[in-house]
């Protein structure tokens, strides 16, 4: 979960705005795909299982946004500017551990979708033109949806013991 | 560049159908973003692009890309993309590695490609560390780092991969992070566009052997100075650094060497035969 903070720029108008919600969407469903696709390697078909179905359901919230803006396509990412080092439901590679349980997986979701929540949230309280306002309220309040079923979904995931990173065939050797 | 009325480029074009093996955490994910992003953002194809690489776990990023790409000899991938960009100077080439390969083994050609300033663009991506070959300490790792095999540190200076290539004449100088992919490849795009030689020294965590390392994004920075292309104070700059602070550090105007090529050119088969017993 990165700390950097580099300077960011509100949208201007509704498309932009837009823009930057798909934007988010598609780059976390690209992210969490990647992720499926790295435990699959890691022979983790739990994980795997688990980041592809995050990803199907973020490439949902995508394809929403592109309905109703009628985009055949997500428009250009690079011209987003986030107040994080990427998108705010993006996860961050660091974030991971190869003995990591599903339960993190699902605390890092977690953290994704409290993060997209507070930026809509930011931007539905901050001066912006009406449009984005309402569209940016009603975003937060979708996120804040997602953030109530991950933490039903993690009440029905077993918490992982204190240990749960102890490797008993650690791959640096040590006396 | 893209053809008129091509679709635009996006970061998923660059990248091959082969699957990172990289560890879950491991940093080198972020260089493989950061450098299709940069790509996509570049507008080049991704045969206008060449990735050349020596040996360890970040030297496996030309196979995950879509460009072509060399998996060379350890320590070798800086001689071999000289020979490439002075045969094909039409071709991007960026060359990729780490701090074992860049500046141990590789240590004697990255001081000469810095010297010679081809047009190059080398990203190191710098865990301090030999994590392919199980932990063993690598030229940039910290003096008292103890392991297995340097019980209580190696007792060594660590090596200065920014202030060598300075000394040496790297035209571009830059350190990135990992886990800022998007100013990351705002480096790249600013890297390759600077003529001649460009070094990104990238802080990529080794969540493995290196775990303490994941604090590395607590700690780092966007430099406060704005980058020069004055040595004096870029020196000053390094040597009052910390580590941490991310950006350009110095880009400067000396320009590429390219030699001509063509009138001296023979074909493959005229050279073999000055062989043939």
């Amino acid at each position: 979960m990165n700390e950097m903070q580099p300077a960011t720029a509100a949208p201007r108008t509704v498309e932009e705005f837009m823009t930057h919600a798909c934007a988010l969407e598609a780059e976390a469903a690209e992210r969490y795909t990647e992720l499926a696709e790295l435990m699959a390697a890691h022979n983790n078909p739990e994980l795997a299982a688990l980041f592809a179905k995050l990803a199907h359901i973020e490439g949902l919230h995508r394809d929403q946004i592109l309905e109703r803006m009628g985009w055949p396509a997500p428009p250009d990412p690079s011209v987003c500017r986030w107040e994080t080092p990427e998108g705010p439901e993006t996860t961050d590679y660091g974030d991971l551990h190869y003995l990591m349980q599903p339960w993190h997986a699902l605390k890092l979701a977690l953290h994704n979708e409290r993060r997209a929540a507070e930026y809509f949230e930011r931007l539905a309280g901050g001066p912006v033109p009406a449009g984005i306002r309402s569209e940016a309220a009603e975003m937060a309040a979708e996120e804040r949806e997602h953030v109530r079923l991950i933490l039903e979904w993690l009440g029905r995931v077993p918490e992982p013991e204190a240990d749960w990173d102890h490797d008993f065939d650690p791959p640096r050797a040590v006396d | 560049m893209s053809e008129p009325g091509a679709a635009v480029p996006v970061p998923g074009d660059y990248k091959s159908d082969v699957k990172p093996v990289w560890c879950p955490g491991c940093g080198d994910f972020g260089v493989l973003n950061a450098m299709a992003k940069a790509m996509a953002r570049m507008g080049l194809r991704p045969e206008e692009i060449a990735v050349v690489s020596g040996i360890g776990c970040s030297s496996r990023i030309p196979a995950y890309t879509a460009c072509y790409g060399l998996h060379g000899v350890h320590g070798r991938a800086l001689p071999t993309a000289t020979g490439l960009k002075i045969a094909r100077p039409d071709l991007t080439v960026i060359v990729t590695g780490g701090d074992g390969d860049g500046y141990s083994i590789g240590g004697n050609h990255f001081l000469h490609a810095c010297r010679r300033n081809v047009d190059l663009t080398y990203i190191v991506m710098d865990n301090r560390v030999y994590g392919m070959t199980k932990g063993q300490p690598s030229p940039t790792t910290e003096t008292h780092w103890s392991s297995k095999l340097a019980p209580q540190g190696t007792g060594l200076s660590e090596f200065h991969p920014m202030a060598i290539a300075l000394a040496s004449g790297a035209n571009f100088i830059a350190r990135g992070f990992t886990g800022d992919p998007n100013g990351l490849a705002d480096l790249i795009v600013q890297g390759v566009r600077t003529p001649g030689f460009s070094f990104i020294e990238v802080l990529s965590p080794c969540i493995t052997f290196r775990p303490e390392q994941k604090e590395w994004k607590k700690l780092v920075r966007p430099a406060m100075l704005a980058a020069t292309d004055d040595t004096a104070q870029a020196a000053r700059q390094i040597f009052t650094d910390d580590g941490m602070n991310l950006g350009v550090l110095f880009a400067g105007a000396r320009p590429a060497y390219q030699p001509p090529i063509g009138s001296g050119r023979r074909s493959t088969q005229e050279l073999e035969a000055r062989f043939a017993l």
